[in-house]
C-alpha cells in the first residue's frame, strides 16, 4: 500500500522557483497513474469490508437447495423469507428486540441522570478530591467485566433478580454512568460562570440551577452521551449471556450468538440470523449518523 | 466501538461550552456562596453515583480479589488458602497460553489496524479526498467503519458464517475456482482458528483508526506539505516528518484503547470456538469464565479476572496519565 504511493510521490526534488510553484498547482489536479492504483487498491480493500454484508444479504433469500446448486455469490433463484422466518420465529425475535430495546433505553436514561448529577457535584460544585473522583470513575469503566462478573451473580441471585432484566439494567447504569460522569465533569468545568452567577443572583436555588440552567445549556453533550449509551449497552455481550439465561429474557445478540452451531441450524438460515442481528445497528447507524460522527470524530464538525 | 469512548472525551472537551472562556481551576466552586452548609451540599449530588459505584463496583472488585485467595466451588463457603491459586496461576501453562492468544489479538486489534488505518486515512484525506473529490473519500471512510457498529458477538456470526466447515461461503467459493485442496475447516482446526478469530477482529476494528486519524488529519496544515515538497521531501518523508508527527496523540490513544479492548476479548471467541479447538483460542477472559461457571472453580476463575484486571490496570494508568498531561497542556497553552 505504502509502497505504491511512494513510488507514484517519489519523485527527484525540484529546485524552488516559479516552474517548481507552476508544478505543484498543476499537480493537484492532475492524476498520475500512480493516484489510480492507490485509488483501487483502497476501492478493493472497501469492497472487501463490505463483502461479509453483501454475502449475508443475498444468501439470507436462499433456500438451503438454492445455495448448494447456485453457491453463495449467485443471487438468489427466487427470494424467499424462509430462513429469516424461520429463526424470526424460533427465537422470538420481537421479543428479542423488545428486551434489547427496553434495556439500552432504560440504560441510557438512568445513566444520563446519574451523570448528570454526579458531574454537578465534581463540575461545577467542584468538591475536594475531584481529580481522584474522577480517576476513580474512569477506572470502574474499564475494568474488565470478568472481575466483576461472579460476585455480582451471587447478589444478584441473593436478591431474586437474577434472569431478570433489572439486573443487566442496573449494572450497565452504573457502567456506563461511570464514563459519564468521567465525560461531563470535564465539560462542566468549563461551564460559563457568568451564566451561573446570574441565575444565583436571581435567588434560584442549586436544584433550579441544575434543572433550569446546566441541563438545557449542555443538552447537545447529553443527547450525545443517551445515544452512544443506548447502542453501547445494546452491543453488550458477557453480562447479558450470564445474567439472562432463560430465553425469555435474552437481547439479540446473545440470542444469536447462542444458536450458532445448533444442528437445526442451516447455512441460510444461519445467514439469516446473522442478518437480523445486523439490521437494527444499521437502522441506529442511519438515524443517529449525524450524532455519532460529532461523538466519534474530534474535531471533525466544525 | 467502545473505544470511541476516549475519542467522545476529548472531542467534547474541546467543543462545549465555549472552550475560549476556560476557567482557571481554583479550589471554589463555580456557583457563589449561598450558605453555610455550602461544601457539604454538593456531595448530596454524588450519592447516587456513589452508592451505585459502591455497590456495583466496589464491593465485588474487592470480593473477586479476596475468592482469589480462597476455594470455593459456588456452593460452600469459600474457604481460605492464602496464595495456593496464585502460585498454580504462575505454573498454569494454560493460562500463559491465553495470555499469548490476547498478544494475538492486540496484533488484530491494535497492530494492524493502526498501520493499515494510518496508510488509508493518509490515502483517503491525502490523495483520494484531493485528487478525486471528498465525497468519495467520505464514503470510503463510512464503507471502512461499517463494521464498527456491529455487535462484536453478531460480526463474529457473520465472518463464522463465511467460514463454516462444510457448506461456508470461502469454502464453497474455493471450490468453484477449483481449489477445492484449499478448502478448510478454519474454525475447527488448531491451525487456523486463532487466525480466524483475528480476521473477524481486524474487520471490526479498521475503521476506527481510519475515522479518527482522517478527523486528526484537519489540523495539519496544507502548507507544510507544500514547503516540505519544496524543500525536496518524498512523499514516505513528509508522512512521517509531518503526519505522524502532527496526530500523534490520536495515534496514542488508539493504541491505548484499543490494547485495553484486545486484552477484554470475550464474545467472538465464545460464539466461534469455546476457547477450542483444544485451547488453541483461549483467551483470559473466555478461560474466566469457564472456570467460573463450567467448572465450578470459583476461586482460580477470580485469581485469573484479577490477573486480567491488574493488566488491564497498568495499561489504563499510562493511559489516564497521558490523557491528563493532555489537558493539562491545553489549559495552559
Amino acid at each position: 500500500m505504502s509502497a505504491a504511493t511512494t513510488a507514484t510521490t517519489g519523485r527527484p526534488p525540484v529546485a524552488p522557483g516559479t516552474e517548481s510553484t507552476y508544478k505543484i498547482r498543476r499537480r493537484r489536479t492532475k492524476r498520475t497513474a500512480g493516484d489510480w492504483t492507490v485509488l483501487v487498491l483502497t476501492v478493493l480493500l472497501a469492497l472487501l469490508v463490505i463483502a461479509p454484508f453483501y454475502l449475508i444479504i443475498i444468501n439470507s433469500f436462499k433456500t438451503p437447495a438454492d445455495y448448494s446448486t447456485g453457491g453463495p455469490l449467485q443471487l438468489p433463484g427466487e427470494w424467499t423469507l424462509d430462513g429469516i422466518a424461520k429463526f424470526w420465529e424460533r427465537v422470538d425475535f420481537p421479543l428479542k428486540l423488545w428486551n434489547s430495546i427496553l434495556i439500552s433505553g432504560m440504560v441510557s436514561i438512568l445513566a444520563v441522570l446519574v451523570s448528570v448529577l454526579s458531574a454537578y457535584a465534581i463540575g461545577i460544585g467542584r468538591v475536594r478530591g475531584r481529580t481522584w473522583i474522577v480517576v476513580l470513575f474512569l477506572l470502574a469503566n474499564m475494568l474488565p467485566q470478568e472481575a466483576l462478573l461472579y460476585p455480582l451473580y451471587f447478589m444478584f441471585k441473593g436478591v431474586g433478580l437474577y434472569d431478570n432484566v433489572w439486573s443487566v439494567i442496573i449494572i450497565f447504569t452504573v457502567i456506563q454512568s461511570a464514563f459519564g460522569t468521567y465525560l461531563l465533569s470535564s465539560v462542566y468545568g468549563t461551564f460559563p460562570k457568568e451564566v451561573l452567577e446570574a441565575a444565583s443572583l436571581d435567588g434560584a436555588s442549586r436544584w433550579t440551577i441544575l434543572w433550569r440552567v446546566v441541563v438545557p445549556i449542555s443538552r447537545p453533550t447529553l443527547s450525545v452521551l443517551l445515544v452512544f449509551f443506548f447502542i453501547w449497552t445494546w452491543n453488550e455481550f458477557l453480562i447479558p449471556l450470564t445474567f439472562l439465561i432463560s430465553n425469555d429474557n435474552q437481547t439479540v445478540p446473545v440470542a444469536i450468538a447462542t444458536l450458532q452451531g445448533d444442528r437445526l441450524m442451516d447455512v441460510t438460515t444461519t445467514s439469516a440470523s446473522a442478518l437480523l442481528g445486523v439490521i437494527p445497528t444499521l437502522i441506529f447507524f442511519l438515524i443517529f449518523q449525524r450524532t455519532l460522527a460529532r461523538g466519534i470524530t474530534a474535531g471533525a464538525v466544525k | 466501538m467502545s473505544e470511541t469512548r476516549a475519542m467522545i472525551a476529548v472531542e467534547e472537551r474541546q467543543r462545549d461550552p465555549r472552550p475560549a472562556k476556560r476557567t482557571r481551576r481554583t479550589e471554589d466552586p463555580l456557583l457563589p456562596k449561598s450558605g453555610k452548609n455550602d461544601a457539604a451540599a454538593f456531595w448530596l449530588y454524588l450519592i447516587p453515583g456513589f452508592v451505585l459505584l459502591s455497590v456495583i463496583i466496589v464491593v465485588p472488585l474487592v470480593w473477586n480479589v479476596y475468592l482469589s485467595f480462597t476455594s470455593y466451588r459456588g456452593i460452600r463457603p469459600p474457604e481460605w488458602i492464602g496464595l495456593d491459586n496464585w502460585i498454580r496461576l504462575f505454573g498454569d501453562e494454560k493460562f500463559w497460553l491465553s495470555f499469548g492468544n490476547s498478544i494475538a489479538m492486540i496484533i488484530a486489534m491494535v497492530v494492524i489496524p493502526t498501520l493499515l488505518g494510518l496508510a488509508l486515512a493518509a490515502a483517503l484525506f491525502d490523495l483520494v479526498g484531493r485528487k478525486f473529490g471528498g465525497k468519495l473519500a467520505s464514503f470510503l471512510r463510512a464503507t471502512f467503519y461499517l463494521p464498527q457498529i456491529l455487535p462484536i458477538a453478531v460480526a463474529a456470526v457473520v465472518i463464522g458464517w463465511i467460514l463454516r466447515a462444510d457448506d461456508g461461503a470461502l469454502n464453497e467459493m474455493l471450490r468453484a475456482v477449483g481449489l477445492g485442496d484449499l478448502a478448510h475447516n478454519w474454525l475447527g482446526s488448531p491451525d487456523t482458528a486463532l487466525l480466524s478469530i483475528m480476521v473477524v477482529m481486524v474487520w471490526v476494528q479498521l475503521g476506527y483508526p481510519v475515522v479518527i486519524f482522517m478527523a486528526a488529519l484537519q489540523r495539519v496544515d496544507p502548507e507544510l506539505y507544500e514547503a516540505a515538497e519544496l524543500d525536496g521531501a518524498n512523499w514516505f518523508q513528509r508522512f512521517r516528518a509531518i503526519t505522524v508527527s502532527i496526530i500523534r496523540p490520536e495515534i496514542f490513544v488508539v493504541t491505548l484503547t484499543c490494547t485495553i479492548a484486545a486484552l477484554k476479548v470475550f464474545g467472538p471467541v465464545y460464539t466461534l470456538t469455546r476457547g477450542g479447538p483444544g485451547n488453541a483460542t483461549l483467551v483470559p477472559s473466555y478461560y474466566s469464565f469457564s472456570e467460573f461457571f463450567q467448572t465450578q472453580q470459583v476461586g482460580y476463575g477470580a485469581t485469573i479476572a484479577t490477573a486480567l484486571t491488574i493488566v488491564i490496570g497498568v495499561v489504563a494508568f499510562f493511559f489516564i496519565r497521558a490523557q491528563n498531561r493532555a489537558e493539562r497542556a491545553e489549559r495552559e497553552g
